[in-house]
Protein backbone atom coordinates (compact mmCIF):
# COMPACT_ATOMS: atom_id res chain seq x y z
CA UNK A 1 0.00 0.00 0.00
CA UNK A 2 3.07 2.28 0.26
CA UNK A 3 3.88 2.18 -2.92
CA UNK A 4 0.35 3.08 -4.16
CA UNK A 5 0.72 5.66 -1.57
CA UNK A 6 3.92 6.86 -3.14
CA UNK A 7 2.43 6.77 -6.81
CA UNK A 8 -1.15 7.86 -6.08
CA UNK A 9 -0.97 10.60 -3.86
CA UNK A 10 2.28 12.19 -2.77
CA UNK A 11 3.93 12.03 -6.65
CA UNK A 12 0.83 14.18 -8.06
CA UNK A 13 0.71 16.33 -4.79
CA UNK A 14 4.42 17.38 -5.15
CA UNK A 15 3.77 17.40 -9.07
CA UNK A 16 1.16 19.86 -8.70
CA UNK A 17 3.30 22.04 -5.99
CA UNK A 18 6.17 22.34 -7.79
CA UNK A 19 4.37 23.36 -10.90
CA UNK A 20 2.30 25.95 -8.61
CA UNK A 21 6.12 27.55 -7.91
CA UNK A 22 7.08 28.06 -11.77
CA UNK A 23 5.59 32.18 -11.64
CA UNK A 24 8.14 32.37 -8.55
CA UNK A 25 10.67 30.79 -9.50
CA UNK A 26 10.84 32.70 -13.03
CA UNK A 27 10.22 35.75 -11.16
CA UNK A 28 13.31 35.42 -8.88
CA UNK A 29 15.53 34.90 -11.70
CA UNK A 30 14.23 36.56 -14.02
CA UNK A 31 13.29 34.14 -16.86
CA UNK A 32 10.57 34.57 -18.79
CA UNK A 33 11.21 31.86 -21.02
CA UNK A 34 10.81 29.22 -18.21
CA UNK A 35 7.51 30.41 -17.63
CA UNK A 36 6.03 30.89 -21.26
CA UNK A 37 7.66 27.05 -22.09
CA UNK A 38 5.48 26.07 -18.99
CA UNK A 39 2.33 27.78 -19.62
CA UNK A 40 2.80 25.83 -23.00
CA UNK A 41 3.94 22.45 -21.56
CA UNK A 42 0.69 22.93 -19.11
CA UNK A 43 -1.45 23.31 -22.20
CA UNK A 44 -0.10 20.27 -23.44
CA UNK A 45 -0.53 18.38 -20.34
CA UNK A 46 -4.51 19.49 -20.34
CA UNK A 47 -4.50 17.32 -23.67
CA UNK A 48 -2.74 14.54 -22.91
CA UNK A 49 -4.85 13.75 -19.39
CA UNK A 50 -7.65 13.75 -21.20
CA UNK A 51 -5.93 11.57 -23.42
CA UNK A 52 -4.89 9.02 -21.12
CA UNK A 53 -8.42 8.87 -19.93
CA UNK A 54 -9.69 7.16 -22.83
CA UNK A 55 -6.05 5.38 -24.16
CA UNK A 56 -4.90 4.82 -20.58
CA UNK A 57 -7.99 3.62 -18.64
CA UNK A 58 -10.54 2.35 -22.09
CA UNK A 59 -7.84 1.43 -23.85
CA UNK A 60 -9.00 3.48 -27.30
CA UNK A 61 -6.11 4.57 -28.84
CA UNK A 62 -6.96 7.57 -30.32
CA UNK A 63 -4.93 9.12 -33.01
CA UNK A 64 -6.67 12.14 -34.13
CA UNK A 65 -7.06 13.50 -30.78
CA UNK A 66 -5.15 16.67 -31.89
CA UNK A 67 -8.19 17.53 -33.66
CA UNK A 68 -9.71 18.81 -30.90
CA UNK A 69 -7.48 20.95 -29.91
CA UNK A 70 -7.70 22.73 -33.27
CA UNK A 71 -11.68 23.10 -32.52
CA UNK A 72 -11.42 24.73 -29.04
CA UNK A 73 -8.49 27.24 -30.88
CA UNK A 74 -10.31 27.95 -33.87
CA UNK A 75 -13.46 28.65 -31.55
CA UNK A 76 -11.37 31.27 -29.85
CA UNK A 77 -9.54 32.54 -33.08
CA UNK A 78 -12.64 32.79 -35.17
CA UNK A 79 -14.73 34.55 -32.28
CA UNK A 80 -12.04 36.86 -32.33
CA UNK A 81 -11.99 38.01 -36.04
CA UNK A 82 -15.50 39.43 -35.41
CA UNK A 83 -14.45 40.91 -32.60
CA UNK A 84 -15.83 39.19 -30.30
CA UNK A 85 -13.10 38.55 -26.97
CA UNK A 86 -15.25 36.91 -23.60
CA UNK A 87 -14.31 33.60 -22.77
CA UNK A 88 -17.35 33.11 -21.51
CA UNK A 89 -18.63 32.99 -24.65
CA UNK A 90 -15.45 31.27 -26.62
CA UNK A 91 -14.74 28.51 -24.15
CA UNK A 92 -18.14 27.33 -23.96
CA UNK A 93 -18.48 27.66 -27.46
CA UNK A 94 -15.15 25.43 -28.45
CA UNK A 95 -15.98 23.00 -26.09
CA UNK A 96 -19.81 22.45 -27.35
CA UNK A 97 -18.08 22.56 -31.03
CA UNK A 98 -15.08 20.03 -29.82
CA UNK A 99 -17.82 17.45 -27.50
CA UNK A 100 -19.76 17.75 -30.82
CA UNK A 101 -17.24 16.19 -32.68
CA UNK A 102 -16.39 14.08 -30.45
CA UNK A 103 -19.78 12.43 -30.24
CA UNK A 104 -20.38 12.70 -34.17
CA UNK A 105 -17.03 11.07 -34.81
CA UNK A 106 -16.67 8.91 -31.53
CA UNK A 107 -20.68 7.13 -32.46
CA UNK A 108 -19.18 5.97 -35.64
CA UNK A 109 -14.90 5.39 -34.81
CA UNK A 110 -15.99 3.19 -31.29
CA UNK A 111 -18.22 0.51 -33.53
CA UNK A 112 -14.09 -0.53 -34.62
CA UNK A 113 -11.71 -2.24 -32.83
CA UNK A 114 -7.79 -2.17 -32.47
CA UNK A 115 -6.20 -0.95 -36.01
CA UNK A 116 -9.38 -0.06 -36.81
CA UNK A 117 -10.41 2.25 -34.27
CA UNK A 118 -6.76 3.72 -34.37
CA UNK A 119 -7.11 4.31 -38.62
CA UNK A 120 -10.81 5.77 -38.49
CA UNK A 121 -9.59 8.21 -35.51
CA UNK A 122 -6.55 9.14 -37.88
CA UNK A 123 -9.11 9.76 -40.50
CA UNK A 124 -11.32 11.91 -39.00
CA UNK A 125 -8.64 14.08 -37.72
CA UNK A 126 -6.92 14.50 -40.95
CA UNK A 127 -10.69 15.45 -41.89
CA UNK A 128 -10.57 18.29 -39.60
CA UNK A 129 -7.40 18.98 -40.16
CA UNK A 130 -8.34 19.64 -44.27
CA UNK A 131 -11.04 21.39 -43.29
CA UNK A 132 -8.96 24.19 -41.29
CA UNK A 133 -6.59 24.35 -44.50
CA UNK A 134 -9.70 24.67 -46.72
CA UNK A 135 -10.98 27.64 -43.95
CA UNK A 136 -9.84 30.64 -46.48
CA UNK A 137 -11.83 33.39 -44.36
CA UNK A 138 -9.81 32.57 -41.45
CA UNK A 139 -6.18 32.05 -43.06
CA UNK A 140 -6.31 28.88 -45.08
CA UNK A 141 -3.43 26.94 -44.75
CA UNK A 142 -1.35 30.11 -43.07
CA UNK A 143 -3.33 30.76 -39.84
CA UNK A 144 -5.01 33.21 -38.29
CA UNK A 145 -3.48 35.52 -35.88
CA UNK A 146 -5.59 37.36 -32.90
CA UNK A 147 -4.61 40.76 -32.12
CA UNK A 148 -4.83 40.07 -28.38
CA UNK A 149 -5.89 37.78 -26.09
CA UNK A 150 -9.69 36.66 -24.37
CA UNK A 151 -10.65 39.17 -21.76
CA UNK A 152 -13.04 37.78 -18.60
CA UNK A 153 -15.27 40.49 -17.61
CA UNK A 154 -12.32 42.81 -17.76
CA UNK A 155 -10.20 40.60 -15.52
CA UNK A 156 -7.12 40.78 -18.19
CA UNK A 157 -6.32 37.19 -16.83
CA UNK A 158 -5.64 36.19 -19.87
CA UNK A 159 -3.22 38.79 -20.39
CA UNK A 160 -0.06 39.00 -17.86
CA UNK A 161 2.36 36.13 -17.93
CA UNK A 162 1.75 34.86 -14.50
CA UNK A 163 -1.90 35.25 -14.28
CA UNK A 164 -2.10 33.14 -17.75
CA UNK A 165 0.25 30.79 -16.35
CA UNK A 166 -1.99 30.54 -12.90
CA UNK A 167 -5.04 30.11 -15.28
CA UNK A 168 -3.55 27.14 -17.19
CA UNK A 169 -2.58 25.67 -13.80
CA UNK A 170 -5.96 25.72 -12.52
CA UNK A 171 -7.52 24.52 -15.27
CA UNK A 172 -4.94 21.62 -15.77
CA UNK A 173 -5.50 21.11 -11.51
CA UNK A 174 -9.26 21.00 -12.23
CA UNK A 175 -9.63 18.68 -15.23
CA UNK A 176 -7.09 16.09 -13.46
CA UNK A 177 -9.14 16.43 -10.32
CA UNK A 178 -12.41 15.39 -12.33
CA UNK A 179 -11.19 12.76 -14.62
CA UNK A 180 -9.38 11.44 -11.24
CA UNK A 181 -12.28 11.47 -9.75
CA UNK A 182 -14.40 10.19 -12.83
CA UNK A 183 -12.08 6.94 -12.74
CA UNK A 184 -12.26 6.22 -9.27
CA UNK A 185 -16.21 6.15 -9.63
CA UNK A 186 -19.19 3.38 -10.93
CA UNK A 187 -18.02 5.45 -14.62
CA UNK A 188 -14.52 4.79 -14.41
CA UNK A 189 -14.73 1.15 -13.29
CA UNK A 190 -17.30 0.06 -16.41
CA UNK A 191 -14.41 1.37 -18.04
CA UNK A 192 -11.30 0.04 -16.90
CA UNK A 193 -13.43 -3.51 -17.02
CA UNK A 194 -14.48 -2.92 -20.58
CA UNK A 195 -10.66 -2.93 -21.71
CA UNK A 196 -10.20 -6.38 -19.40
CA UNK A 197 -13.05 -8.29 -20.53
CA UNK A 198 -15.69 -7.09 -22.79
CA UNK A 199 -17.34 -10.14 -23.36
CA UNK A 200 -17.49 -10.93 -19.24
CA UNK A 201 -19.46 -7.08 -19.64
CA UNK A 202 -21.97 -7.62 -21.67
CA UNK A 203 -22.57 -10.93 -19.65
CA UNK A 204 -23.16 -8.64 -16.76
CA UNK A 205 -25.75 -6.49 -18.80
CA UNK A 206 -22.93 -4.13 -19.64
CA UNK A 207 -23.14 -2.54 -23.12
CA UNK A 208 -19.46 -1.04 -23.13
CA UNK A 209 -20.41 0.97 -26.03
CA UNK A 210 -22.31 3.90 -24.85
CA UNK A 211 -19.67 4.01 -21.64
CA UNK A 212 -16.63 4.55 -24.12
CA UNK A 213 -18.81 7.14 -26.22
CA UNK A 214 -19.34 9.13 -22.88
CA UNK A 215 -15.22 8.63 -22.57
CA UNK A 216 -14.53 9.61 -25.60
CA UNK A 217 -16.98 13.06 -25.27
CA UNK A 218 -15.61 13.76 -21.95
CA UNK A 219 -11.76 13.53 -23.51
CA UNK A 220 -12.55 15.66 -26.47
CA UNK A 221 -14.49 18.25 -24.49
CA UNK A 222 -11.41 19.21 -22.36
CA UNK A 223 -9.02 18.64 -25.06
CA UNK A 224 -10.98 21.63 -26.41
CA UNK A 225 -10.69 23.84 -23.43
CA UNK A 226 -6.92 23.00 -23.82
CA UNK A 227 -7.10 24.19 -27.58
CA UNK A 228 -8.58 27.66 -26.75
CA UNK A 229 -5.85 28.12 -24.07
CA UNK A 230 -3.81 27.62 -26.81
CA UNK A 231 -5.17 30.05 -29.02
CA UNK A 232 -4.24 32.81 -26.33
CA UNK A 233 -1.00 31.16 -25.30
CA UNK A 234 0.51 31.75 -29.01
CA UNK A 235 -2.12 34.01 -30.12
CA UNK A 236 -2.31 32.04 -33.62
CA UNK A 237 -4.27 28.85 -34.62
CA UNK A 238 -2.91 27.44 -37.72
CA UNK A 239 -4.05 23.58 -38.91
CA UNK A 240 -0.97 22.78 -37.76
CA UNK A 241 -2.34 22.49 -34.37
CA UNK A 242 -4.85 18.90 -35.43
CA UNK A 243 -2.01 17.47 -37.71
CA UNK A 244 -1.44 14.10 -37.26
CA UNK A 245 1.70 14.85 -35.96
CA UNK A 246 0.91 16.24 -33.39
CA UNK A 247 -1.78 13.41 -32.34
CA UNK A 248 1.34 10.83 -32.56
CA UNK A 249 3.19 13.29 -30.54
CA UNK A 250 0.42 13.19 -27.69
CA UNK A 251 0.34 9.17 -27.38
CA UNK A 252 3.51 9.26 -26.96
CA UNK A 253 3.52 11.37 -24.31
CA UNK A 254 0.71 9.51 -22.55
CA UNK A 255 2.78 6.02 -23.07
CA UNK A 256 5.90 7.89 -21.85
CA UNK A 257 4.54 9.07 -18.77
CA UNK A 258 2.64 5.40 -17.88
CA UNK A 259 -0.94 4.67 -18.89
CA UNK A 260 -3.52 5.11 -16.77
CA UNK A 261 -2.57 6.99 -13.93
CA UNK A 262 -3.47 10.47 -15.40
CA UNK A 263 -0.34 12.35 -13.27
CA UNK A 264 1.71 10.10 -15.46
CA UNK A 265 0.49 11.81 -18.56
CA UNK A 266 1.54 15.18 -17.36
CA UNK A 267 4.91 13.64 -16.53
CA UNK A 268 5.53 12.10 -19.83
CA UNK A 269 4.24 15.85 -21.15
CA UNK A 270 7.00 17.55 -18.97
CA UNK A 271 9.48 15.41 -20.15
CA UNK A 272 8.86 14.83 -24.07
CA UNK A 273 8.42 18.86 -23.87
CA UNK A 274 11.73 19.57 -21.89
CA UNK A 275 14.03 17.07 -23.35
CA UNK A 276 13.37 18.09 -26.92
CA UNK A 277 13.74 22.01 -26.10
CA UNK A 278 17.05 20.99 -24.01
CA UNK A 279 17.97 18.47 -27.28
CA UNK A 280 17.22 20.78 -30.32
CA UNK A 281 19.37 23.39 -28.31
CA UNK A 282 22.54 20.84 -28.82
CA UNK A 283 22.01 19.84 -32.69
CA UNK A 284 19.52 20.32 -35.10
CA UNK A 285 19.73 16.61 -35.48
CA UNK A 286 18.19 16.39 -32.24
CA UNK A 287 16.08 13.41 -33.43
CA UNK A 288 18.55 11.39 -33.80
CA UNK A 289 18.99 11.11 -30.19
CA UNK A 290 15.46 11.49 -28.74
CA UNK A 291 13.83 8.45 -31.13
CA UNK A 292 16.42 6.25 -29.66
CA UNK A 293 15.20 7.73 -26.07
CA UNK A 294 11.83 7.03 -26.40
CA UNK A 295 12.08 3.87 -27.62
CA UNK A 296 14.50 2.55 -24.77
CA UNK A 297 11.91 3.98 -22.46
CA UNK A 298 9.02 2.71 -23.92
CA UNK A 299 10.89 -1.10 -24.48
CA UNK A 300 12.95 -1.12 -20.74
CA UNK A 301 10.41 0.80 -18.84
CA UNK A 302 6.99 -0.70 -19.11
CA UNK A 303 4.86 1.43 -17.67
CA UNK A 304 6.76 4.53 -18.92
CA UNK A 305 8.32 6.95 -16.69
CA UNK A 306 5.21 6.08 -13.70
CA UNK A 307 6.97 2.45 -14.14
CA UNK A 308 10.26 3.83 -13.27
CA UNK A 309 8.69 4.51 -9.51
CA UNK A 310 8.61 1.59 -7.02
CA UNK A 311 4.94 1.35 -6.11
CA UNK A 312 2.71 -1.23 -7.56
CA UNK A 313 1.71 0.03 -11.13
CA UNK A 314 3.11 -3.53 -11.53
CA UNK A 315 -0.62 -4.42 -11.48
CA UNK A 316 -1.52 -3.55 -15.11
CA UNK A 317 2.30 -4.68 -16.36
CA UNK A 318 1.94 -7.85 -14.87
CA UNK A 319 -1.81 -8.37 -16.03
CA UNK A 320 -0.88 -8.39 -19.28
CA UNK A 321 1.57 -10.50 -19.20
CA UNK A 322 0.04 -13.32 -17.20
CA UNK A 323 -3.08 -13.38 -19.64
CA UNK B 1 -48.43 -25.92 -15.36
CA UNK B 2 -45.40 -23.88 -14.74
CA UNK B 3 -44.25 -21.68 -16.98
CA UNK B 4 -40.76 -22.90 -18.42
CA UNK B 5 -37.93 -19.49 -17.11
CA UNK B 6 -36.42 -21.12 -20.33
CA UNK B 7 -37.60 -22.71 -23.63
CA UNK B 8 -35.87 -22.97 -27.03
CA UNK B 9 -38.30 -23.46 -29.77
CA UNK B 10 -36.95 -25.04 -33.07
CA UNK B 11 -33.60 -23.49 -33.23
CA UNK B 12 -31.24 -23.67 -36.26
CA UNK B 13 -27.84 -22.66 -37.15
CA UNK B 14 -25.64 -23.68 -39.51
CA UNK B 15 -21.85 -22.54 -40.77
CA UNK B 16 -22.05 -22.87 -44.20
CA UNK B 17 -22.62 -26.37 -44.96
CA UNK B 18 -21.94 -27.49 -41.63
CA UNK B 19 -25.58 -27.63 -39.32
CA UNK B 20 -24.20 -27.04 -35.76
CA UNK B 21 -28.10 -26.83 -34.40
CA UNK B 22 -30.84 -28.60 -35.81
CA UNK B 23 -34.58 -28.10 -35.13
CA UNK B 24 -33.64 -28.11 -31.08
CA UNK B 25 -36.39 -27.80 -28.93
CA UNK B 26 -35.64 -27.88 -25.02
CA UNK B 27 -37.14 -25.71 -21.30
CA UNK B 28 -35.55 -25.09 -18.47
CA UNK B 29 -38.56 -25.03 -15.31
CA UNK B 30 -38.04 -23.42 -12.52
CA UNK B 31 -36.03 -24.96 -9.60
CA UNK B 32 -34.54 -27.26 -11.65
CA UNK B 33 -30.73 -28.14 -12.93
CA UNK B 34 -31.09 -29.11 -16.71
CA UNK B 35 -27.82 -30.77 -18.16
CA UNK B 36 -27.05 -30.92 -21.47
CA UNK B 37 -24.50 -33.38 -22.66
CA UNK B 38 -22.71 -34.56 -25.51
CA UNK B 39 -19.45 -35.11 -27.28
CA UNK B 40 -16.99 -33.03 -28.72
CA UNK B 41 -18.58 -31.31 -31.67
CA UNK B 42 -22.26 -31.40 -30.55
CA UNK B 43 -22.91 -27.98 -30.64
CA UNK B 44 -22.90 -27.23 -27.23
CA UNK B 45 -20.50 -24.10 -27.16
CA UNK B 46 -22.73 -22.76 -30.20
CA UNK B 47 -26.15 -23.88 -28.02
CA UNK B 48 -24.77 -21.63 -25.36
CA UNK B 49 -24.13 -18.87 -27.57
CA UNK B 50 -27.78 -18.80 -28.79
CA UNK B 51 -28.96 -18.98 -25.48
CA UNK B 52 -27.01 -16.11 -24.55
CA UNK B 53 -27.50 -13.63 -27.55
CA UNK B 54 -23.12 -14.07 -28.60
CA UNK B 55 -24.79 -15.88 -31.39
CA UNK B 56 -27.82 -15.00 -33.42
CA UNK B 57 -29.87 -18.42 -34.16
CA UNK B 58 -30.66 -18.67 -38.23
CA UNK B 59 -34.36 -19.34 -37.00
CA UNK B 60 -36.59 -20.90 -34.39
CA UNK B 61 -37.18 -18.72 -30.63
CA UNK B 62 -35.58 -18.23 -27.74
CA UNK B 63 -38.55 -17.46 -24.54
CA UNK B 64 -36.72 -16.63 -21.54
CA UNK B 65 -39.20 -16.40 -18.71
CA UNK B 66 -42.54 -16.24 -21.20
CA UNK B 67 -40.80 -13.30 -22.93
CA UNK B 68 -39.14 -13.54 -26.92
CA UNK B 69 -35.67 -12.42 -26.55
CA UNK B 70 -34.47 -14.22 -30.09
CA UNK B 71 -33.48 -10.30 -31.12
CA UNK B 72 -32.06 -9.47 -27.67
CA UNK B 73 -28.59 -8.00 -27.86
CA UNK B 74 -26.07 -10.44 -24.79
CA UNK B 75 -26.25 -7.35 -22.39
CA UNK B 76 -30.00 -7.34 -22.83
CA UNK B 77 -30.47 -10.58 -21.66
CA UNK B 78 -28.00 -10.17 -18.75
CA UNK B 79 -29.82 -7.07 -17.60
CA UNK B 80 -33.54 -9.13 -17.95
CA UNK B 81 -31.66 -12.28 -15.51
CA UNK B 82 -29.63 -13.96 -17.48
CA UNK B 83 -26.40 -15.16 -16.05
CA UNK B 84 -23.62 -17.17 -17.85
CA UNK B 85 -20.54 -18.54 -16.68
CA UNK B 86 -17.49 -18.93 -19.65
CA UNK B 87 -16.00 -21.88 -20.79
CA UNK B 88 -12.94 -19.93 -20.86
CA UNK B 89 -12.42 -17.97 -17.97
CA UNK B 90 -13.33 -14.63 -17.88
CA UNK B 91 -12.51 -12.58 -15.29
CA UNK B 92 -11.14 -9.03 -15.32
CA UNK B 93 -7.31 -10.04 -14.00
CA UNK B 94 -6.23 -6.48 -13.30
CA UNK B 95 -9.14 -5.93 -10.51
CA UNK B 96 -9.11 -7.26 -7.25
CA UNK B 97 -11.35 -10.10 -6.70
CA UNK B 98 -13.69 -7.73 -4.27
CA UNK B 99 -13.61 -5.40 -7.75
CA UNK B 100 -14.62 -8.24 -10.25
CA UNK B 101 -18.04 -9.07 -8.14
CA UNK B 102 -18.50 -5.54 -7.00
CA UNK B 103 -18.61 -4.25 -10.52
CA UNK B 104 -21.08 -7.28 -11.37
CA UNK B 105 -23.29 -6.27 -8.24
CA UNK B 106 -23.29 -2.36 -9.54
CA UNK B 107 -24.36 -3.59 -13.63
CA UNK B 108 -27.24 -5.36 -11.32
CA UNK B 109 -28.24 -2.11 -9.62
CA UNK B 110 -28.56 -0.14 -13.08
CA UNK B 111 -26.75 1.83 -15.32
CA UNK B 112 -23.35 2.87 -14.23
CA UNK B 113 -23.77 6.80 -15.77
CA UNK B 114 -22.69 7.55 -12.22
CA UNK B 115 -19.46 9.77 -12.23
CA UNK B 116 -18.74 11.44 -8.80
CA UNK B 117 -18.70 9.07 -5.87
CA UNK B 118 -15.85 6.67 -5.29
CA UNK B 119 -17.04 3.14 -6.21
CA UNK B 120 -14.66 1.55 -4.53
CA UNK B 121 -15.24 3.48 -0.82
CA UNK B 122 -19.04 2.22 -1.84
CA UNK B 123 -19.91 -0.05 1.42
CA UNK B 124 -23.34 -1.11 0.01
CA UNK B 125 -21.24 -2.76 -3.15
CA UNK B 126 -18.71 -3.97 -1.48
CA UNK B 127 -20.94 -6.04 0.84
CA UNK B 128 -23.01 -7.92 -1.05
CA UNK B 129 -19.77 -8.73 -3.43
CA UNK B 130 -18.66 -9.73 0.21
CA UNK B 131 -21.27 -11.93 0.67
CA UNK B 132 -21.44 -13.14 -2.68
CA UNK B 133 -17.64 -14.48 -2.10
CA UNK B 134 -18.10 -15.52 1.01
CA UNK B 135 -21.17 -17.98 -0.71
CA UNK B 136 -18.23 -19.48 -3.05
CA UNK B 137 -15.37 -19.44 -0.47
CA UNK B 138 -13.13 -16.77 -1.69
CA UNK B 139 -13.42 -14.40 0.85
CA UNK B 140 -9.70 -14.70 2.29
CA UNK B 141 -8.86 -13.73 -1.42
CA UNK B 142 -11.36 -10.75 -1.77
CA UNK B 143 -7.72 -8.39 -1.91
CA UNK B 144 -5.84 -9.96 -4.37
CA UNK B 145 -5.38 -9.23 -7.85
CA UNK B 146 -7.83 -11.59 -9.77
CA UNK B 147 -5.24 -12.13 -12.84
CA UNK B 148 -2.79 -14.24 -9.78
CA UNK B 149 -5.70 -16.53 -7.98
CA UNK B 150 -4.99 -20.52 -9.14
CA UNK B 151 -7.50 -22.03 -12.09
CA UNK B 152 -9.65 -23.62 -9.63
CA UNK B 153 -10.17 -19.83 -7.75
CA UNK B 154 -10.91 -18.29 -11.28
CA UNK B 155 -13.23 -20.95 -11.99
CA UNK B 156 -15.05 -19.87 -8.26
CA UNK B 157 -14.80 -16.43 -9.39
CA UNK B 158 -16.16 -17.26 -12.35
CA UNK B 159 -19.60 -18.18 -10.86
CA UNK B 160 -19.48 -15.42 -7.70
CA UNK B 161 -19.25 -13.17 -11.30
CA UNK B 162 -22.50 -14.85 -12.87
CA UNK B 163 -23.98 -14.59 -9.11
CA UNK B 164 -23.55 -11.21 -8.70
CA UNK B 165 -26.53 -10.40 -11.30
CA UNK B 166 -28.99 -12.29 -8.88
CA UNK B 167 -29.85 -14.62 -12.32
CA UNK B 168 -33.00 -15.88 -12.98
CA UNK B 169 -31.31 -18.41 -14.86
CA UNK B 170 -27.83 -19.71 -14.96
CA UNK B 171 -26.45 -20.85 -18.02
CA UNK B 172 -23.07 -22.99 -16.95
CA UNK B 173 -20.35 -23.93 -18.87
CA UNK B 174 -18.37 -26.47 -17.97
CA UNK B 175 -17.93 -24.71 -15.05
CA UNK B 176 -15.69 -27.92 -13.65
CA UNK B 177 -13.58 -27.57 -16.47
CA UNK B 178 -9.61 -28.23 -15.28
CA UNK B 179 -10.77 -28.44 -11.70
CA UNK B 180 -9.42 -30.85 -9.21
CA UNK B 181 -11.36 -33.41 -7.38
CA UNK B 182 -11.54 -31.06 -4.05
CA UNK B 183 -12.70 -28.03 -5.90
CA UNK B 184 -15.68 -30.24 -7.94
CA UNK B 185 -16.76 -31.59 -4.75
CA UNK B 186 -16.94 -27.95 -3.53
CA UNK B 187 -18.28 -26.46 -6.85
CA UNK B 188 -21.03 -29.22 -6.43
CA UNK B 189 -22.27 -28.37 -3.25
CA UNK B 190 -22.20 -24.27 -4.52
CA UNK B 191 -24.03 -25.13 -6.99
CA UNK B 192 -26.96 -27.48 -5.30
CA UNK B 193 -26.87 -24.94 -2.80
CA UNK B 194 -27.48 -21.70 -5.05
CA UNK B 195 -30.28 -24.14 -7.26
CA UNK B 196 -32.14 -23.19 -4.27
CA UNK B 197 -32.68 -19.68 -5.42
CA UNK B 198 -31.86 -20.20 -9.32
CA UNK B 199 -32.87 -22.69 -12.08
CA UNK B 200 -29.83 -23.66 -14.20
CA UNK B 201 -28.76 -24.56 -17.30
CA UNK B 202 -25.42 -26.73 -17.05
CA UNK B 203 -23.21 -28.28 -19.72
CA UNK B 204 -20.73 -30.32 -18.53
CA UNK B 205 -17.96 -33.28 -19.23
CA UNK B 206 -17.68 -34.26 -15.96
CA UNK B 207 -20.45 -36.88 -16.02
CA UNK B 208 -20.18 -38.10 -12.23
CA UNK B 209 -21.08 -34.03 -11.75
CA UNK B 210 -23.78 -33.96 -14.26
CA UNK B 211 -25.51 -37.11 -12.34
CA UNK B 212 -25.38 -35.51 -9.19
CA UNK B 213 -26.52 -32.03 -9.89
CA UNK B 214 -29.19 -32.80 -12.78
CA UNK B 215 -33.28 -32.96 -12.41
CA UNK B 216 -33.51 -33.83 -16.31
CA UNK B 217 -30.58 -34.35 -18.76
CA UNK B 218 -30.62 -34.04 -22.81
CA UNK B 219 -28.09 -35.30 -24.97
CA UNK B 220 -26.94 -33.59 -27.53
CA UNK B 221 -25.33 -35.08 -30.32
CA UNK B 222 -24.72 -33.50 -34.23
CA UNK B 223 -27.06 -30.38 -33.13
CA UNK B 224 -29.41 -32.69 -32.33
CA UNK B 225 -31.14 -33.63 -28.87
CA UNK B 226 -31.12 -37.58 -28.99
CA UNK B 227 -32.94 -38.07 -25.51
CA UNK B 228 -34.06 -35.62 -23.05
CA UNK B 229 -35.00 -37.44 -19.15
CA UNK B 230 -34.53 -37.34 -16.01
CA UNK B 231 -30.60 -39.16 -15.20
CA UNK B 232 -31.97 -42.68 -14.53
CA UNK B 233 -33.41 -42.43 -18.32
CA UNK B 234 -31.04 -41.05 -19.79
CA UNK B 235 -28.31 -43.71 -18.04
CA UNK B 236 -30.93 -46.49 -19.29
CA UNK B 237 -31.40 -45.09 -23.25
CA UNK B 238 -29.44 -47.27 -25.39
CA UNK B 239 -29.54 -44.44 -27.77
CA UNK B 240 -27.45 -42.52 -25.57
CA UNK B 241 -24.86 -45.59 -24.68
CA UNK B 242 -24.50 -46.32 -28.04
CA UNK B 243 -23.57 -42.56 -29.10
CA UNK B 244 -22.11 -41.31 -26.30
CA UNK B 245 -21.74 -42.63 -22.92
CA UNK B 246 -18.96 -44.97 -22.11
CA UNK B 247 -20.23 -48.16 -21.00
CA UNK B 248 -17.12 -47.90 -18.19
CA UNK B 249 -18.67 -44.77 -17.20
CA UNK B 250 -22.15 -46.22 -16.21
CA UNK B 251 -20.68 -49.34 -14.48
Amino acid sequence: MTGSLLKNTILPLALFAALALVPAYADVFDDRFVLLFFTRILVFAIVAISLDFILGLGAMVSFGHAAYIGFGAYAVAILSEHDIWEAWISFPLAVAAGGLFALITGAISLKTRGVYFIMITLAFGQMAYFTATSLSAYGGDDGLTMWGRSELFGTGLFTGDASFYYLVFGVLAAAYLLLRTFAASRFGRVLKGAKQSEPRLEAMGIDPYRYRLAAYVIAGMIASVAGALMANQSEFVSPAYMSWHRSGELIVMVILGGLGSLHGAILGTIAYMVLEEVLSGYSEHWRLVFGPLLILVVLYGRGGLMGLIPGQIGRQSRGEADQ
Amino acid sequence: MTCPILELKDLNKAYDALQVTRNLSLKVLPGEIHAVIGPNGAGKTTLIGQISGATPSDSGQVLFGGTNVTGWSVAERAKAGLGRTFQITAILPEFTVLENVALGVQAHEGHSFRFFRNAARDQDLNEKAASILTEVGLADRASLRAGNLSHGEKRMLELALALAGEPKLLVLDEPMAGTGPEETARLIEILLAVKQRCPMLLVEHDMDAVFKLADRISVLVYGEIIASGAPDEIRADPKVREAYLGEEELA
